[in-house]
């Protein structure tokens, strides 16, 4: 899957959680939560649908790992190979 | 047939629960015993009418696109995946609470009430101003905190008795459970929900929530199961290994979820019948009276969307020893919400304390004779809070804590439930769960928060 299809899914998950939040230009380097209406139970229910949608688990010590978009795609990418 | 979680309850709590876990791919199955969903803010016909059975105010009232910091309806909208469109909530004008002495008029707006205790009370508004604050502030529920007095707390921060029975008056008549005084942490969540963030109303009434819920959870292969009691919980080395249901079916969980209540609840369990449970029943009952009119109730002197009032010195927060307590209620003109276009019809709603016993025991004659009449009284005591409605009445139904029983089983007809809470959800069954009523959360904000969280906590952990 390329950088950008990781990078829609993501997007796409948190406009299902998050409908009444812009999404046209988020910044891939710059923390979701400091630029979006995201709290930790919102985090914990991208971790959820990522293992619904996509069969992929994240173990509690990596959601520090999806903090950013940039962090989202370089961890992601590798499990869908 | 096994499913991962049995849901005991189609009320709010219920529903919120099952969508959240279909969400997630739970198998899920609903049993309510009743023909119509909704609990304790269900519908129905009569004479021709339809009706909901509560809701005079959807409290938490979520502004459209509010910033800010998480507040409860932003919560259940996200959680459900359901969007603020679809809820349809239009804002309240203003409400009030009045006492012989004063009235103070609320809206969604805490500055206004802030202006009337000023206004009222002018000696005390810093210590109303102090207390706000510390309610915006306060942690969100701590579920282990043991129970502290709000009326102790208050002390505090407000001096005049007078000023604290009329705060307390709306919060204690929309989800206290307890006789007399509150838990703080409670007061706190009822005084953001209420003065904070204000009330609200969906055009349609109870069915737009329950519809989207409803639609919602089958849409997700949820199952619901009407006319179906469980009569049973079969439990055995501390497990419920089988739910049994009215219609001589059993079915098997990984973990069951009621929210019928504690003591109802424990009622059902098969490995103790020792009643060392009944003493925490709740014993808050209200009657609730109804009258469709053929004028608009603005135009006879209703200008509150609610109006919480206390008539005579102290207001009494308990059983009344009186079949219905007239000294104080809760009256209710849903058309003078804020709704884009005015309602098909006129009415007033009115509620008031009622004996948590009396109403079980007449024999049919009595009952209705005594329900009769009472709504008669109830009809005079709301005239002297806005106008005599009597020449305009073109429908009259009523209902009272027997009926409250009769059509969700809740003892004593006491709608928030018992005053002992589990705030954990968890009981002596390891996996059997409370939400709703008596996990906490009351009113239908109250109950779909508790079936969310119970339903994270409890059915989708692990
Ligand atoms: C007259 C009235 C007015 C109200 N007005 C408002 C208002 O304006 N605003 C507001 O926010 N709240 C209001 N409420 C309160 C609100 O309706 C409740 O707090 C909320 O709906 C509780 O939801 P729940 O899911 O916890 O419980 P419930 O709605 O009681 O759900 C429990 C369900 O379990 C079912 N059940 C019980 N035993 C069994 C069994 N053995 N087997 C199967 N099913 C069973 C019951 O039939 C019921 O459907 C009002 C309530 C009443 C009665």
């Amino acid at each position: 899957m390329s950088e950008n299809e990781v990078r829609k899914l993501i997007l796409d998950i948190i406009h299902d959680i998050a409908p009444d939040e812009d999404l046209s230009d988020v910044k891939s380097d710059v923390r979701l939560r400091d630029q979006l209406d995201l709290d930790s139970m919102d985090f914990l229910d991208i971790v959820m649908e990522l293992r619904k949608r996509h069969q992929i688990e994240v173990p509690e010590e990596d959601y520090m790992e999806l903090s950013t978009l940039d962090g989202c795609v370089a961890y992601l990418s590798p499990k869908f190979a | 047939m096994r499913y991962d979680v049995v849901i005991i309850g189609a009320g709010m709590s219920g529903l919120a629960a099952g969508v959240r876990l279909a969400h997630f791919g739970k198998r899920v199955l609903i049993v309510e015993q009743h023909a119509l969903w909704g609990g304790l803010n269900s519908f129905y016909k009569k004479g021709g009418h339809h009706f909901d059975v509560g809701l005079h105010a959807v409290t938490n009232w979520l502004a459209p696109g509010y910033r800010g910091s998480r507040i409860p309806m932003q919560r259940i909208l996200r959680q459900l995946r359901i969007s603020w469109e679809e809820l349809g909530l239009e804002p309240q004008t203003r409400s009030s609470v009045w006492f012989d002495d004063a009235r103070m008029v609320f809206t969604n707006d805490l500055a206004v009430l802030t202006q009337e205790v000023q206004r009222c009370f002018p000696d005390q508004v810093d210590g109303f101003v102090r207390l706000s604050e510390r309610c915006a502030e306060y942690p969100e529920a701590n579920h282990d905190t043991p129970p502290v007095s709000t009326r102790r707390v208050l002390t505090e921060y407000l001096s005049d008795s007078l000023l604290v029975d009329m705060l307390l008056c709306p919060l204690m008549f929309y989800g206290n459970a307890e006789e007399e005084d509150m838990d703080f942490e409670q007061f706190v969540i009822l005084f953001n929900s209420i003065y904070r963030e204000g009330f609200c109303r969906p055009r349609r009434g109870v069915r737009q929530v329950l519809d989207v819920l409803t639609d919602k959870y089958t849409e997700l292969g949820g199952e619901l199961r009407r006319r179906t009691p469980v009569e049973r919980l079969v439990v055995k080395d501390g497990r419920v290994t089988e739910v049994v249901l009215g219609r001589g079916e059993n079915v098997e969980a990984d973990v069951v979820l009621s929210s019928a209540g504690l003591v109802e609840t424990m009622a059902m369990r098969s490995d103790v019948d020792d009643d060392r449970f009944e003493p925490l029943a709740g014993k808050l009952a209200f009657t609730e009276n109804i009258w469709l009119l053929d004028e608009d109730p603005k135009a006879l002197g209703f200008e509150d969307c609610v109006t919480f009032f206390n008539r005579g010195p102290g207001f009494a927060w308990r059983s009344p020893e009186a079949p219905v307590d007239l000294s104080s209620g809760v009256i209710c003109v849903p058309g003078n919400y804020a709704h884009a276009e005015p309602l098909d019809r006129h009415m007033v709603r009115a509620t008031h304390l009622a004996n948590h016993r009396v109403w079980f025991e007449w024999d049919e004659a009595r009952y209705r004779e005594e329900k009769g009449a009472y709504i008669q009284r109830s009809l005079a005591t709301v005239a002297e809070r806005g106008g005599d409605l009597s020449g305009h009445v073109t429908y009259t139904d009523g209902f009272t804590p027997r009926t409250v029983t009769q059509f969700t089983r809740h003892r004593n007809g006491a709608v928030y439930g018992s005053p002992h809470k589990v705030k954990s959800g968890c009981t002596e069954v390891e996996n059997l769960y409370l939400c709703g009523t008596d996990q906490g959360f009351v009113g239908i904000v109250g109950a779909m928060l508790s079936g969310i969280a119970m339903a994270n906590q409890h059915g989708l952990r692990g």
